[in-house]
């Protein structure tokens, strides 16, 4: 690994889990507790969106968040691993 | 044929398969008792992490406490899911890429001190104790409400089985025998889940029949009826502020939690480590999303079933008989009109139930067939004793690795090691047995001490040992040290000592957040104040904030190889 690649790949890494690490607050913390009671003025299906978010929807969306990080991180091993088959 | 007969069927064929898997996968070396020869593929170690991670709390308590809690329940449904996105992005990568055999091995190592590690094993421990203390006790319910044994002989009984896997096989035998675990428990939960959302709302899958059915509204408007609030109203009994730090301590906790930990140790690579998170959390998410389905419908059926009912004839049904002699379902006609009155305060209300049985009588109520029934036994035994195996395990390394390995005598031989790991899984079977037989509280809420405890203790110190170079001993010992201190006593004095919750009303269950900021402001400003840790330490940092080295194979993840 020659030195300047190493900061890039740190620096995109912690930049993805920025990303997705705002996404989950937003979807459990925020959605789901600070801002309840105003979604659920609006439903999903028979179920208040608030109640339905706290209790099913950020599940569904951590799911996904994890699986898109691995995915993510496999193209940036990719991109600064030339040979992958050897160390 | 009876209840009783379809699960001891259920039983003895499920734990003759675990005792097979226990059996092929037996272990000579420290390696395979302690990591699985870091060997598991990404989708067994999912199932596997899935089945270590769903205990008698999430199988049993979980559901029943939502049902009882409505919004409020949510706290677990989040807090026990989005710490695997915490995790995955943050810690089990770069611990596996560590690759040492446990928790305090890296507490150790990164922070250059045995009193570090000694720090972590006792946090380790004191954590694990904690949650496996609610696992015998679960395993003791199941028994002794369906082989109608005493539930100590119930307890004994999965001390004999956990030790057997455990002792002989190590973390290999315990893999997959986690595996099978996790295929017996989900089959359970799902097809009783399955059967009461088509009978309720003729639609067979529970997260639909959840969203899209009338159950919840119905169940709201029962509710308003009996004097409750209604089962989506938010913040009916706690504060928004609780819910949101309990909610973030049981997302951190699980995130810190060892025994969860020590899970990505046993896989070939980096890249299987990811996957392996997320394939965890798909598994572990099955079961979650479907728990609130059955919390609301069984709610509803209970209420159905019970209120407005003459007692006379409740008390000749089958399930509440059997139940009433466990004691976690009373009946008492306290007006003595013969009707049942379920209210929402406790000195009026007719009907009195544990959380605990919500799931197990689930099945009983809606009048399933009584295979189901006993099916959902067998369940609810592979998620305690899947659980109680694996933090034994962490136990037992803590012990026999980190204190007589690293400590004690470096110069320990490979047969030495593995035999000190057996004994200690011996001594941790027997205190777990005690903790089984004398329990401290009921079983999700002793759980619930856990999570905060390994909030306040590990999760900063990982964090900031990779993200943080800065961060050297001196921190991470005093971060640890009052992170674990003040969260114990909080916790200690509210539960035990009639302390007033003083911090804006945050109960014990949700100050494991606090303890986190704690350490993570204490490790950062000692830190500081200190020197910066060691060059080769710096160089370790460095290293596994690299592209992973290992070569990205098939056998990985279970699918495609990368181009």
């Amino acid at each position: 690994m020659t030195s300047p690649r190493v900061p890039n790949y740190w620096r995109q890494n912690t930049a993805l889990i920025r990303t997705l690490l705002i996404v989950w607050g937003l979807v459990s913390l925020v959605f789901s507790i600070l801002l309840v009671q105003p979604l659920n003025n609006i439903s999903i299906g028979n179920l208040p969106l608030g109640f339905w978010m706290a209790q099913q929807g950020s599940i569904f969306v951590f799911v996904a968040l994890i699986f898109i990080y691995a995915k993510q991180m496999d193209k940036l091993d990719r991109q600064y691993n030339a040979n992958p088959k050897q160390k | 044929m009876t209840v009783e007969v379809w699960t001891t069927i259920f039983v003895i064929i499920t734990f003759m398969v675990y005792l097979y898997i226990g059996w092929r996968s037996r272990v000579k070396d420290s390696k395979g008792f302690f990591i699985a020869d870091q060997g598991v593929p990404a989708i067994a170690n999912g199932a596997a992490t899935a089945a270590d991670w769903m205990s008698a709390a999430s199988f049993m308590g979980m559901a029943g406490l939502i049902s009882s809690l409505g919004y409020d329940g949510s706290i677990y449904l989040m807090g026990w899911t989005g710490g695997y996105v915490l995790l995955a992005l943050l810690l089990a990568p770069y611990l596996r890429k560590f690759g040492k055999y446990t928790v305090p091995d890296f507490v150790g190592d990164r922070y250059y001190s045995n009193v570090a590690r000694l720090v972590a094993v006792v946090a380790a421990i004191f954590v694990s104790l904690t949650y496996v203390a609610g696992q015998m006790r679960g395993v003791g319910i199941v028994f002794s409400r369906f082989l109608q044994v005493d539930v100590n002989i119930g307890v004994m009984i999965g001390m004999v089985i956990v030790g057997f896997f455990a002792i002989l096989g190590g973390m290999k035998g315990i893999t997959w025998t986690q595996v099978a675990q996790y295929s017996v428990l989900i089959v359970a939960y799902l097809i009783p889940a399955i059967a009461i959302a088509w009978q309720l709302t003729g639609n067979p899958i529970p997260q639909l029949a959840f969203t899209f059915g009338d159950v919840v509204d119905k169940l709201n408007q029962v509710q308003l009826d009996l004097g409750f609030d209604a089962y989506t109203q938010p913040f009916a009994s706690k504060s928004m502020l609780d819910i949101l730090f309990i909610t973030i301590a049981l997302m951190v906790g699980t995130a810190g939690l060892p025994h969860v930990i020590v899970r990505f140790y046993t896989v070939p690579n980096v890249r299987a480590a990811r996957y392996s998170a997320g394939w965890a959390l798909l598994f572990i998410a099955l079961l979650y999303t479907s728990a609130p389905a059955i919390a609301s419908f069984a709610r509803y059926n209970l209420i159905n079933t019970l209120h407005d009912q003459p007692i006379a004839e409740v008390q000749q049904l089958d399930w509440v008989q059997k139940w009433q002699t466990t004691k976690l379902l009373t009946l008492d006609d306290k007006n003595g009109n013969g009707i049942i009155e379920w209210t929402p305060t406790e000195e009026t209300s007719d009907v009195k139930i544990s959380p605990d049985i919500i799931v197990l009588s689930t099945p009983e109520v809606a009048k399933l067939a009584p295979w189901v029934v006993a099916l959902v036994a067998a369940g609810g035994l592979a998620a305690a004793l899947s659980t109680a195996s694996g933090l034994l395990l962490v136990i037992s390394s803590s012990i026999a690795h980190d204190v007589y390995y690293k400590l004690l005598k470096p110069d320990a031989s490979e047969g030495e090691r593995v035999l000190v790991g057996r004994i200690m899984v011996g001594f941790a079977i027997l205190i777990a047995g005690y903790f089984g037989i004398n329990p401290p509280g009921f079983v999700a809420q002793v759980v619930a001490f856990a999570f905060g405890l390994a909030a306040a203790s590990f999760f900063p110190v990982i964090l900031l040992g990779i993200f943080d170079k800065r961060t050297n001993r001196e921190g991470a010992i005093a971060g640890m040290v009052s992170g674990l201190l003040f969260t114990t006593v909080y916790i200690l004095g509210v539960k035990f000592y009639g302390m007033s919750p003083w911090f804006f009303g945050v109960s014990a269950e949700g100050i494991g957040t606090l303890g986190m900021l704690i350490n993570l402001v204490v490790t950062l400003v000692v830190s500081r104040l200190t020197p910066p840790p060691p060059p080769e330490i710096q160089a370790l940092v460095e290293n596994l904030r690299t592209p992973g080295d290992a070569p990205l194979a098939l056998a990985d993840i279970g699918e495609e190889q990368l181009d």
